[in-house]
């Protein structure tokens, strides 16, 4: 194709332009990494820009020998991989029958589930419902008051819908039970859904935190990213004191960079599975049923 | 398999919807046939009820002095006095002032942003390069707000921070932005563009590759450049995922994001940064004003359920498919 010169002049510009937004998106991580690479002293005379000085490992020397840091990073595991089970399992349990055309009742159920999309009792009747059933400073707040999305059951539902009903007949003809049609037919089949799902869930195990601070006060209970609160606001609302001690928080600067990077590592090992997912996980919930 | 299927559904006309025969003892009512498919359903009906319809009932403490000794069903009734604390609290005021500042601040700077870039990006060719700049900037979607806050303390720090070392180099004395009552705003809008803009793209994108490129072809033998094609063609297909997005954003004009604001703020801005919730998680969890809060989160909830139906009749009556 032909391009004019205005064209040429636009595709340069719209080039450079989007490296710049991308650069934008990147710089503030590269920083953050070249600190936890750095020296203390270079930090703190404000040398460090994108890359390291005074090249080190010593903060993540730091990071793995922190019992605090492996007990959060283990509580946040187990929170994230039981809970995307528990999400997937319970979704897909509702989701199932509330696809099939021929069983009665589904109308009311689909409401109050939709229902709860729109409208919430807030934060307080929630809290209370949580601290009614003891499960403050327990290990299942995490995954009990998230056990069901309801974006998740109308996604898996809708997809639940479109696969073929010859399916569920041959199946029911070879002696297959109703849960085992599920199981054993749709379930296999809607792996592309579920696994969208499960990503879906995972990274708002692994990034939440509101959920622990409001019904964990236990240590040993911390996730990662509570533990990371703990860390960076120490400092921050402490900033305006004395000059010394300001002083000894900054040496701890590179510190805390390589604590956020060391948090961040994870989701970054399943960003390129997580990015594939997602896209279509969007599309899949535009489909209206 | 697949051929015993076909045989099935051939006995069986497909307008025809008939629960698929089982083999019956004497009159068994349907419900029961499917007894195990209710069956699997409870556990998460059973969450549903308790932990999103109880809070609901729950906000009946809303119209009385709670006390978690008491409980709800002891606790005596005081009407609407917490609805007329709240109007009169100057503090409420604020906090609410402050929601839709921010909500409508994100609103005016933040849509716009996902789909410039989105149009941007629609005109680059070089695949590679665009799926590269893709992949950079959805990054920080996937990044908690601790993650984020943490790096903006880093940077932004009036100390050591390296966005006061650059305005060092220009001569500008440092700005403390985290605790500055004129740039705390500034900051949430400028930190939410750039961790959400990019995952925004993601549905225009959509968008703009359903647009039939013969529409492009006929503009072309027509005589339109890209300018013109963007301008009647691309911009004109978009109109209704804006529209729809738009609608969407303004119901949820009370969502402000709050755990954005409960990493980044601290006692210096509370006056510009304090938004409903927040609010009720400060006094109500910490302070244990339980009613209180409860009552300023049911007004909340009320206004966004009527902001969420006003926006599904309004999709309706510009032709599209609803919300629901």
């Amino acid at each position: 194709m032909l391009q004019t010169n205005g064209e040429k002049v636009f595709n340069v510009v719209n080039y450079l332009l989007l490296i710049v937004v991308a650069l934008l998106a990147l710089a503030p991580f590269l920083h953050v990494i070249a600190q936890s690479l750095s020296s203390h002293r270079a930090i703190v005379s404000g040398e460090v820009g994108l890359w390291p000085i005074e090249w080190n490992l010593l903060a993540y020397n730091e990071v793995v020998k922190d019992n605090a840091f492996w007990r959060s990073f283990y509580v946040s595991v187990l929170r994230t991989v039981l809970g995307t089970f528990v999400n997937v399992a319970l979704a897909s349990m509702l989701a199932y029958p509330l696809s099939r055309t021929y069983l009665k009742g589904r109308g009311p159920i689909m409401f109050i589930i939709v229902f709860s999309m729109m409208f919430n009792g807030g934060i307080i009747p929630t809290y209370l419902v949580v601290k009614s059933l003891n499960l403050i400073n327990t290990f299942w707040a995490f995954i009990i008051p998230m056990a069901v999305g309801a974006f998740a059951v109308i996604v898996l539902k809708n997809f639940f819908q479109a696969v073929p009903e010859e399916l569920e007949d041959s199946a029911r003809m070879d002696g297959c039970s109703n849960v085992g049609i599920l199981f054993r037919i749709f379930i296999p089949l809607s792996m592309p859904a579920i696994a969208t799902m499960a990503l879906f869930h995972a990274v708002a195990h692994w990034n939440a935190f509101f959920d622990a601070v409001l019904y964990i006060q236990n240590r040993n209970l911390f996730p990662l990213q509570v533990f990371l609160r703990e860390l960076i606001q120490f400092n921050s609302t402490n900033a305006s004191l004395m000059d010394n001690l300001e002083r000894q928080m900054i040496a701890n600067e590179s510190l805390k960079a390589a604590t956020l990077i060391a948090a961040t590592v994870p989701i970054l090992l399943v960003y390129p599975a997580l990015q594939k997912y997602f896209i279509k996980g969007i599309m899949l919930g535009s489909v209206k049923g | 398999m697949a051929k015993r299927g076909t045989t099935v559904s051939a006995q069986r006309p497909a307008h025809l919807k008939v629960a698929p025969e089982l083999p019956r003892k004497g009159r068994i009512p349907e419900a029961f046939r499917y007894w195990d498919l209710y069956l699997i359903m409870v556990p998460g009906l059973l969450f549903f009820v308790i932990f999103k319809y109880v809070p609901m009932w729950g906000t009946l403490i809303a119209f009385q002095d709670y006390s978690p000794f008491a409980g709800i069903r002891n606790s005596p009734w005081v009407g609407l006095e917490h609805f007329e604390r709240m109007f009169n609290s100057k503090e409420f005021y604020q906090v609410f002032i402050n929601t839709l500042l921010i909500s409508l601040y994100k609103l005016f700077w933040g849509f716009p942003a996902p789909i410039i870039l989105a149009l941007m990006l629609n005109e680059v060719r070089h695949m590679l390069f665009k799926r590269s700049i893709q992949t950079i900037v959805y990054l920080p979607h996937f990044l908690s707000w601790v993650i984020v806050g943490g790096v903006l303390i880093n940077i932004l720090s009036p100390s050591t921070g390296i966005v006061n070392e650059i305005l060092k180099y220009f001569g500008i004395e440092p700005i403390m932005f985290l605790g500055d009552e004129r740039w705390f705003r500034s900051i949430l809008v400028i930190s939410d563009i750039w961790k959400s803009a990019g995952w925004g793209t993601i549905i225009y994108l959509a968008a703009l590759a359903g647009i039939n490129p013969q529409l492009y072809e006929a503009a072309t033998v027509d005589g339109a450049n890209r300018w013109k094609q963007v301008w009647h063609i691309t911009l004109p297909s978009l109109l209704p995922t804006i529209a729809i997005l738009f609608l969407l954003n303004l119901s949820s004009v009370l969502d402000v994001g709050f755990e954005q604001i409960l990493i980044l703020y601290n006692s210096l801005v509370y006056s510009v940064g304090d938004v409903i919730e927040t609010y009720v998680y400060r006094v109500g969890i910490s302070q244990g004003e339980f009613s209180y809060t409860t009552a300023v989160g049911l007004f909340k909830s009320i206004i966004a359920l009527i902001l969420v139906v006003l926006a599904n009749s309004a999709t309706k009556k510009m032709g599209h498919e609803g919300i629901w």
